[in-house]
């Protein structure tokens, strides 16, 4: 069984070195389009992001539809920590140590909000989720901070209010965000974050404290009888969800130029499109998120020389998608068909 | 020495007395039963005695330790698994993830070490391995180790959650009408089961029962329950023949 685990595992991380062995040599080659370079760090991003939220909704078993405002809080803290230190330390130290706040931020606002928000059950912590996903985005919208030689400035007016002396930096400006974060972020670290997270919760599915989070999941009143620390355990796998979509909004801020807390981005939109990859990738199957992820996200960008009919047949591909996964008799259908030929294999909904 | 002992417990649900002035000395090694009408509120005994509920008045005392009013996670490390009335599996893992979340509290290793699967990870995921297929095989499931446990046969399903609950190492098994919806087959084999356990782990067993066949085939002792109140307790003999536990059965003529 642990055999049979690992292995899958390790085809998990095969099929991501794979993606990333092609893209790498399209690229050499010539035969990416510069808009396709442009699309590969964002499809690391939404898949780390996937892979946490998806160790939150099928492994842990509670529906969190605020999980870009955790992606969002790590995009802005790593975000202002590289646009502070961007003269003083060289890239690659300030780059590991942005990814370290920027986690650790996220893991933070995990625990905090996962103290009330864990004690509500299905769709009440679903919709307070979201609340706090709004709330973290409209807080950071009226932050101002700026620095200068007396040190950091704060005010939650306007820049004016800073106070500050004519040679100081405004950092974050309210709703237009961070201006200038070092572009530190390539298609080669996001690989190596997306390996990482799904290293993490892997491995953390196969061990003692996996089980019985996902024991919590199956039937909550059995595990606190079988001794089974509840809400420590379901603590834990929120906080690692957040820290992990924490690292997706390191890569995020560290892609772009202008970093704003917008709607298209760490609203609830977004927040559901990711749990839209969940879901058609399998409920609780890792692999599943992230290949629905890529494919989810390429998919309408490239699908852009269509214009009008681009969303229309988007649409018609996850309805088909969500046909092909769930449909017991296509399900059925496939099993005759392809044998032992192994989908992606998906649980039964709880 | 009493393993357990229960004294003058009470709970009241609004206005109703669900359980009162509910009294019970199990020694160690007893299998002792406790049966009722419908509704006479046995299992919520059971939910007292495992902190699902917590007593209006009483204490429980197991091995001598005050557990009265502990959580249902802290009663559990002190000595106390139970079975559910309807079955409460792992419904989603395999046979054997059940029966490791049932051991993850004796085999330790920290969060750290399992995400990273270094340090103890191994050799404790090996131990534990090895004491879960020990506990599968006398509940003669080491076959299904890999089954989903939702995918198990009703009378397995059973034996499993009596597994899971024996790996936690508990001092007391309480066992919630373990035999209900089992054609008599299965409660014949479930009976085997019981007594296997006993022999095997020499535990003490409390369980509620319906089935009076399973009852006076392997109880000691018995204490009957009527509207929250013990009725008559006893040998298992001397209880059946009572006849207020017979009017409370049958009704009055």
């Amino acid at each position: 069984m642990l055999n049979k685990k690992s292995k899958d595992n390790l085809i998990t991380y095969a099929i991501v070195i794979a993606a990333y062995a092609l893209f790498q040599i399209l690229a050499l080659t010539g035969n990416l389009s510069s808009h396709m370079k442009g699309l590969l760090v964002p499809m690391t991003y939404y898949a780390v992001i996937a892979v946490a939220l998806n160790l939150c909704v099928g492994i842990l078993g509670e529906l969190s539809i605020g999980h870009c405002g955790f992606m969002c809080i790590g995009a802005f803290t790593s975000a202002f920590f590289s646009k502070v230190t961007a003269g003083v330390l060289p890239t690659a130290p300030r780059f590991f140590l942005a990814f370290i706040i920027g986690i650790g931020f996220a893991a933070l606002f995990g625990f905090l909000i996962g103290i009330p928000v864990l004690r509500l059950k299905g769709d009440y912590l679903a919709i307070v989720t979201l609340a706090f996903g709004e709330i973290i985005k409209n807080v950071i919208n009226a932050f101002y901070i700026g620095v200068d030689k007396s040190g950091l400035h704060f005010s939650m007016k306007n820049s004016m209010e800073l106070g500050m002396e004519p040679d100081g930096n405004i950092i974050v400006n309210g709703a237009m965000g961070i201006t200038g974060t070092p572009h530190d972020a390539n298609f080669t670290v996001g690989i190596v974050v997306l390996l990482i997270s799904l290293f993490v919760v892997q491995n953390l599915v196969n061990s003692r404290d996996g089980r019985a989070i996902m024991a919590i999941r199956d039937n909550y009143i059995a595990a606190e009888s079988t001794g089974i620390n509840v809400t420590g355990y379901k603590m834990m796998a929120f906080t690692i969800s957040a820290a992990i979509a924490g690292a997706a909004g390191v890569l995020f801020s560290h892609n772009i130029t202008t970093l704003t807390a917008s709607s298209q981005y760490f609203g609830y939109n977004a927040s559901i499109m990711i749990l839209v990859y969940v879901v058609l990738g399998g409920i609780g199957n890792i692999r599943g998120s992230v290949i629905a992820a890529c494919i989810l996200y390429l998919l309408p960008e490239l699908l852009r020389g269509l214009n009008a009919y681009r969303m229309l047949i988007y649409s018609i591909i996850l309805i088909v998608m969500m046909i092909v996964n769930w449909s017991p008799k296509v399900i059925e259908w496939r099993k005759k068909t392809f044998g032992k030929v192994k989908l992606p294999g998906r649980k039964e909904a709880a | 020495m009493a393993l357990l002992e229960v004294n003058k417990l009470s709970i009241s649900f609004g206005g109703l007395r669900a359980v009162g002035d509910f009294c019970i000395t199990i020694d160690k090694g007893e299998l002792y039963g406790l049966i009722g009408p419908n509704g006479a509120g046995k299992t919520t005994v059971f939910n007292l005695l495992t902190g699902v509920y917590k007593p209006d008045e009483g204490i429980i005392r197991l091995d001598g330790e005050d557990i009265t009013r502990k959580n249902t996670i802290d009663i559990n490390h002190a000595g106390i698994a139970r079975t559910f009335q309807n079955i409460r599996l792992f419904k989603n893992m395999s046979v054997i993830d059940n029966v490791k979340v049932g051991l993850s509290e004796r085999f330790r290793y920290s969060a750290l070490e399992g995400i990273l699967h270094l340090g103890n990870y191994r050799k404790v995921e090996k131990e534990m391995d090895d004491e879960a297929m020990r506990l599968l095989k006398v509940f003669d499931l080491d076959k299904e180790r890999d089954t989903l446990a939702a995918n198990l046969p009703y009378g397995k399903q059973r034996k499993l959650e009596i597994a899971r609950a024996m790996a936690t190492n508990p001092k007391l098994l309480l066992l919630d009408e373990p035999a209900a919806g089992m054609n008599p087959n299965e409660t014949k084999e479930l009976m085997e089961t019981i007594a296997l356990v006993r022999k095997e782990f020499d535990m003490t067993i409390l369980l509620i029962e319906h089935d009076m066949k399973l009852v006076s085939g392997i109880c000691e002792k018995l204490t009957v329950l009527n509207f929250g109140r013990v009725l008559c307790q006893g040998e298992t003999k001397e209880v059946l023949n009572d006849p207020e536990v017979i009017k409370a059965y049958l009704g009055d003529e």
